[in-house]
């Protein structure tokens, strides 16, 4: 995968999170994943098309999620209810507006669809492509959480 | 400039959420009278049944898009001088400008600051 796809999720992000819940996630290494479980408690996925074709997914641990939303919200939230659901599917929107206006200043014209949310222990992602995605990992005080990627470029 | 803070905001957006996080931004920057809509057709009939004084509304929204509130309110002879700030995710350069063609005051990008949305709110009323 192009790591300016990468870098403009991982980018995306970093700004999302620090502007909208003041917190600063500190990303790891991306890595290859084989499966399609998810790795946190929620999830968001959209999926993409245009200059690029897939899905992105971010998915939450219950503690990082928790944290993020009651910043966002200026108020404690202490379950996984209907506000954390709507909150991670604008997350994932939000991120996916900043990464693709990355993206379109590189030429890269991606539209996006809206997000849907899956939330339980033990969820699975589907991506609109089969096959493996990229993850890269971040980390807050409170948990983990990953942005999950898997797109082709369209020729 | 005098700004009345306590001018009667429309805040639209289908996301009860979002709405909250709006909220508080603009409570953070001193305005505190704001009514709610979940999309553009709850949102004009909040219009027709109160006076409002500013519109904040999401782009992306079911029923009646932001877009196209925007558009019924600038066709409404009643309504069409309204201030109108456009909040979404959707940065691209073709949106701003369909916005911009549609008679949008302003354009804010999520995500956004407190001090971001009231510079916003500013330019428009300054213009006013």
């Amino acid at each position: 995968m192009d790591v300016r796809f990468i870098n403009a999720f991982s980018e995306g992000t970093l700004n999302v999170l620090r502007t909208m819940a003041n917190i600063s996630p500190v990303p790891g290494k991306p890595y290859l994943k084989k499966d399609g479980m998810a790795n946190g408690d929620v999830s968001g996925i959209i999926g993409l098309t245009g200059a690029v074709t897939g899905s992105m997914a971010l998915s939450f641990s219950e503690k990082a999620i928790l944290k993020i939303v009651s910043n966002m919200l200026g108020e404690e939230i202490k379950e996984i209810n209907g506000d954390i659901k709507d909150a991670v599917g604008e997350i994932t929107n939000m991120i996916s507006g900043v990464a693709r206006k990355e993206l379109e200043l590189i030429g890269l014209k991606v539209l996006a669809a809206i997000p849907t949310v899956v939330s339980g222990k033990g969820h699975s992602i589907t991506h609109v492509l089969g096959g493996p995605s990229i993850i890269i990992p971040f980390e807050i005080e409170d948990g983990l959480f990953v942005v999950d990627i898997c797109i082709n470029r369209m020729e | 400039m005098d700004i009345d803070k306590n001018m009667k905001i429309l805040l639209v957006d289908d996301f009860a959420t979002m709405r909250k996080v709006i909220k508080n931004l603009l409570k953070q920057t001193g305005y505190n009278n704001v009514s709610e809509a979940e999309d553009g057709v709850e949102a004009l009939k909040a219009l027709k049944s109160e006076k409002m004084d500013f519109i904040i509304s999401d782009w992306n929204m079911p029923n009646m898009t932001g877009l196209e509130l925007l558009k019924a309110v600038r066709a409404d002879s009643g309504l069409k001088s309204l201030p109108f700030l456009m909040v979404t995710a959707e940065g691209l350069q073709e949106n701003v400008m369909a916005a911009v063609k549609a008679g949008v005051s302003n354009y804010i990008v999520k995500p956004f600051t407190a001090d971001v949305l009231n510079e916003k709110i500013e330019k428009i009323l300054s213009k006013m």
